[in-house]
């Protein structure tokens, strides 16, 4: 029966006999919102009055949860999703993608998931609270070098978290108890403009109260505002924190030279400021390992103590497993122990133990010589292809005579793409050409194949030409 | 030996319980080509969160029907908890900054106050629970405080299985409760970390949960996967809202979507791709039931066994409560010195308040568990 609506049925109808099983009413789960009790009498009885029924009187505790903005990259995906058009392309999220459009998981990675089904010995106990020992050391390693001084004065220390958000959550979730005084929500925390939105977020989150950005971005020369970037380090208050993206930045693609972090380095050192890398691209950017931790490595051997928030959700396309790890550079060893004290009690009360699989993954990878090899061979692939994308949509862009310079698509680097392209061309690629990206102008490069190549590189051809 | 190897179900070889049913399947899994790593939904899997909804709440249940239930999925049930305590901190009852007061059970699971502190939420309260003297729940002190706590207080609960003293409410005390938490208009955030492994039967462990939806209350639930599937590594958990109306439902949604953004972005796949595929197929979701059951009844066994060699040996006092309490953990009644003793001079070792994991103890170590215990109170009276 009908339990639901037999709490409503008002005392002046009869009492029908309702006896329609429920499993019988083949109700739709729908995400779209459902009626509500009188609705369903309304649908069930449709010339019945409801305006008299009492309803009940308590509201959900929730009652006044406004709706939040949607995340934008979701979003997008979601409309791309939806759009029925054949030549669609997506630009959007950043995922890796194959030539066939298609998500690639790396054939080491195929193998490493066997060894570890196989293994009978593995225990399914819960991982200790800062993660699989094996995992935080190579992970550590991979970042800082083998040869890492640092490693072996022994003042590294890794925390296992939830892809590169949970390092940066937990990273943020410590400087804000610890850094700078007890619980000083005041410090300020610098993201670059502009940055993954999620950096904003997660430092908000996490309690700081003043998180402001720092000149990165000259969208009139398409690169890096050093200028900028250098005055923003200089007046930056005393023992601000600074997140900056180890390589392959995101949104632009843009890194500093070597020089240029070289100077970077320089004003934080004077300056005081706490320098917290963000690190999702290792291997990715330019195809090696040590390329991309050029950075991180430097401000390591100039004596930096800092965080670095690695992610491989990217470069080992382990996007669902979540790993990540929170590389601590501290001064000597008794702080890097205090400090993961620390830490412990942190992730306690977030998630209590990090996931076990992508965490072995990696380690027995990262341990094992001959799928070492194999595996910065996949990544290199992954890279490559990007390259080659780079290198031929800005081809194509200067053989259809596109107005306007495109060195940029392959002076920037990683993933993304900041095309220069402005919210109404975007909006006209979106509308009239299906397809899709960020409203900044940025594209996934790996959105890209053979077989769309030219039709973007035209559609924006189309863009730049009609829409100003 | 370690009678607290704290948060796992052991198997009579003292390894973690892993249904055999889960070796099968994560075969399946790893060898099944279209499965790729995409990244999930900032929620879990649509199906995941929609079998873990129904195995608690039943698939008729009315909440469920009338739309009015969103389930996320969380890393594990401390993930869970957390997620929710960040959901009161900034919506409760139109809070843009609710500082409690949340009350746990006394005692209750050691990390939960840690939680909603990191939460932010400071205002952390007991309500009165287990009765060291009767070795059983006071109910008389557990409505006292309930009846005296401020309206609006959230109340965590254990649904089954109660960490970490084992002791549970029977119905006709889980009616009384809920009588008053629904006058009193408090909200009952439960705990159901091992949903079938307590009585061995999913629909009797969640029978708290689903009384209180008929009752015609809204609640919070953290659950877990961990135990009943072996799945400890994996840290599947579910945070299950279950709402007066549908129409918060979305507007909530968004906001659980943008902390989660915020906390791990999104939840591990695998663990939960296998708890979907057992709950979904009728042959799996037998095969696990009985798995269950008979982890279940040699548990109950343990207690039965224990209870009676500590009448043989004449230990001094009633240990009726041994098995009166259900699932894993169990309250022992064994003061400070005792648990001390039985440390240093036997090697057994329990948690300071005397409670221990039922699991731990298997046919070999049974003897020598009674005859410690028996040596700890009759030396340490």
């Amino acid at each position: 029966h009908l339990s639901v609506l037999e709490s409503y049925w008002p005392l002046c109808f009869r009492p029908l006999s309702c006896s329609i099983p429920l499993s019988q009413l083949k109700v739709k789960r729908s995400s779209s919102p459902s009626p509500s009790s009188t609705g369903w009498l309304r649908i069930l009885f449709p010339s019945c009055s409801t305006s008299h029924l009492k309803l009940p009187s308590i509201m959900s505790v929730f009652a006044e949860v406004p709706q939040a903005v949607p995340v934008a990259v979701f979003k997008l995906t979601s409309d791309f999703r939806e759009d029925k058009d054949q030549n669609k392309v997506n630009l959007g999220v950043g995922a890796y993608r194959t030539d066939d459009s298609q998500p690639w998981v790396l054939p080491v990675v195929r193998k490493v998931e066997k060894i570890i089904v196989e293994d009978q010995t593995l225990n399914h106990e819960y991982l200790p609270i800062l993660g699989l020992p094996e995992f935080r050391s190579s992970a550590s390693k991979i970042a800082l070098g083998d040869d890492s001084p640092a490693i072996q004065e022994n003042r590294v220390g890794g925390v296992q978290c939830l892809g590169g958000t949970g390092a940066l959550k937990i990273g943020a979730e410590f400087l804000r108890r610890w850094y700078n005084g007890n619980n000083n929500t005041s410090t300020p925390v610098y993201v670059s403009a502009p940055t993954w939105e999620n950096h904003n977020a997660v430092f908000a989150d996490a309690g700081f109260k003043d998180v402001r950005p720092y000149k990165y971005w000259d969208a009139e020369n398409r690169g890096l505002d050093l200028a900028g970037f250098l005055g923003d380090l200089e007046s930056a208050p005393e023992h601000s924190i600074f997140v900056l993206h180890a390589c392959a930045h995101n949104p632009t693609g843009t890194d500093p030279t070597q020089d240029e972090w070289k100077q970077i380095a320089d004003v934080m050192n004077r300056r005081n400021l706490f320098v917290f890398f963000d690190s999702a691209y290792q291997g990715f950017a330019s195809g090696s390992l040590e390329k991309d931790a050029w950075a991180v490595r430097y401000f390591v051997s100039q004596g930096f103590e800092l965080f670095c928030a690695q992610s491989f959700s990217k470069n080992f396309g382990l996007y669902n497993e979540r790993v990540g790890n929170l590389t601590i550079v501290a001064k000597d060893n008794e702080n890097l122990t205090r400090i993961l004290s620390q830490m412990e009690k942190i992730v306690r009360t977030t998630w209590s133990n990090p996931p076990s699989q992508g965490a072995r993954l990696v380690a027995i990878t990262l341990n094992t010589p001959e799928l070492f090899e194999e595996w910065k061979d996949n990544v290199k692939t992954m890279a490559d292809r990007v390259l080659l994308m780079r290198a031929q949509l800005k081809a194509k862009l200067q053989d259809l005579n596109t107005p306007g310079t495109w060195e940029h698509i392959t002076q920037q680097i990683g993933m993304f793409s900041f095309t220069g392209l402005n919210p109404k061309q975007v909006e006209y690629l979106k509308k009239e050409k299906h397809i899709y990206l960020m409203a900044s102008g940025r594209i996934n490069m790996c959105g890209l194949t053979s077989k769309n190549i030219d039709y973007v590189a035209e559609s924006i051809h189309e863009a730049v030409t009609k829409v100003q | 030996m370690f009678l607290h190897h704290w948060s796992e179900y052991l198997n009579e070889d003292g390894q973690t319980f892993v249904p055999p049913l889960v070796w099968k399947i994560k075969q399946q899994i790893a060898s099944d080509p279209t499965l790729n790593s995409e990244y999930s939904p900032c929620l879990g899997l649509p199906e995941f969160t929609r079998r873990a909804s129904e195995v608690a709440l039943g698939r008729e249940c009315c909440a469920i029907v009338e739309n009015r239930v969103l389930g996320v999925q969380t890393v594990g049930s401390t993930g869970a908890v957390r997620l929710g305590a960040e959901m009161l901190k900034r919506w409760y009852n139109l809070s843009a900054d609710w500082q409690g007061p949340v009350y746990l059970s006394s005692p209750c699971d050691d990390s939960l106050a840690g939680i909603f502190e990191a939460a932010g939420i400071l205002d952390v309260r007991q309500y009165r629970y287990w009765d060291a003297e009767q070795r059983g729940v006071c109910m008389e002190h557990l409505l006292q405080d309930l009846e005296e706590a401020p309206e609006l207080s959230v109340i965590m609960l254990s649904a089954c299985g109660h960490c970490p003293t084992g002791a549970d409410l029977s119905q006709k005390q889980w009616k009384l409760v809920i009588e008053v938490m629904a006058r009193r208009r408090l909200f009952p955030f439960f705990l159901m970390p091992a949903q079938g492994l307590c009585l061995g039967d999913p629909e009797q462990d969640s029978w708290a949960l689903r009384h209180c939806i008929l009752a015609g209350m809204e609640l919070l639930c953290a659950q877990s996967f961990s135990h009943g599937f072996g799945l400890y590594g994996e840290r599947v958990g579910h945070l299950l809202f279950v709402l007066r109306q549908n129409s918060p439902l979305l507007p909530v949604q968004s906001q659980v979507e943008s902390l989660v953004r915020t906390l791990w972005s999104c939840p591990i796949v695998g663990g939960a791709r296998l708890v979907t595929t057992v709950l979904s197929n009728p042959a799996h979701l037998a095969e696990w039931r009985d798995c269950v059951k008979s982890t279940v009844e040699r548990c109950l066994l343990v207690r039965e066994q224990l209870r009676e060699k500590l009448r043989i040996l004449g230990t001094p006092g009633c240990w009726n409560h041994l098995t009166q309490q259900v699932g894993l953990f169990c309250c022992t009644g064994l003061n400070a010195q005792q648990v001390d003793f039985l440390a240093r001079r036997r090697h057994v070792y329990l948690l300071p308040n005397g409670c221990l994991n039922v699991s731990c103890i298997n046919s070999q170590t049974l003897d020598y568990v009674a005859e410690s215990i028996y040596l700890a109170v009759t030396s340490l009276p």
